[in-house]
């Protein structure tokens, strides 16, 4: 599965996109964000307020309770600030 | 009703005026233009520049998406959003929105919904950079740019309640 980060989340993990084999008991976005911080410090900080995390399943928005079968490309960032 | 929509995701800048005369060229049919430029402030010379970061790709479909959602919801003769990212200094352009219309009405409010969705949905990021040279931190989302999106969450907007 691919991830990747932007903002101050992609600052605190401390790259901008990576490739990891997920467990196959993780199945919802909630779930990587949940793996993701058993991952190391940078991980556990980025997340730590893992419920304000905004996300996206093949670059449309999604809910932390997504189902992540069949997605290839999931990204965490913050609320958007543009406009 | 066709409404052409043009939306770009672009580094460099943009001209309001130049967008503006292409949408309108050889048309009769339009009556209402509404063009929305948002600039970068320098918060009292505190900063010297935005960064704007983006989720390529996502931009573009997500604006697309938005513009979408406003041509159904308005009776749009046309309809152009564009988004800059990379750094931007204060007085600098960042983004535009430009609405027509046969009336005003539709023009008007599709361009502040336009506005409303693409802050609160489209994946963009503001980071400050101080004229001390101090890196600054990134832009806090705001409270009132949701509840500004969340006002268009009832199904009708005014204009077409009137033309029904």
């Amino acid at each position: 599965m691919k991830l990747v980060y932007f903002a101050w989340v992609r600052e605190r993990v401390g790259v901008a996109e990576e490739v990891v084999d997920l467990p196959a008991e993780v199945k919802t976005v909630a779930g990587v964000i949940d793996w993701l911080k058993g991952r190391g410090e940078n991980y556990a900080y980025a997340f730590e307020h893992g419920a304000f995390i905004r996300t996206a399943l093949d670059r449309k928005h999604a809910r932390q309770d997504a189902a992540i079968a069949g997605a290839g490309e999931i990204a965490f960032f913050p609320p958007m600030t543009g406009g | 009703m066709t409404c052409p929509i043009t939306i770009r995701v672009q580094a460099g800048d943009f001209d309001a005026a130049a967008e503006q005369a292409r949408m309108t060229a050889g048309r009769s049919d339009i009556g209402a233009v509404v063009a929305f430029t948002g600039l970068c402030r320098s918060e009292q010379g505190r900063l010297a520049a935005l960064e704007l970061e983006h989720y390529p790709g996502m931009a573009e479909e997500e604006m697309t998406r938005v513009a979408d959602e406003a041509a159904r919801r308005w009776p749009l003769l046309g309809l152009t959003a564009i988004h800059r990212f990379g750094p931007i200094a204060p007085g600098g352009n960042i983004v535009l929105v430009i609405a027509a219309s046969s009336h005003r009405r539709a023009a008007f409010e599709a361009a502040d919904f336009l506005m409303d969705y693409l802050k609160t949905r489209a994946p963009f990021w503001k980071k400050e950079h101080g004229a001390d040279g101090s890196a600054g931190g990134w832009v806090d989302a705001r409270e009132a740019d949701d509840a500004a999106a969340a006002r268009w969450d009832t199904p009708m907007p005014a204009s077409t309640r009137e033309n029904r």
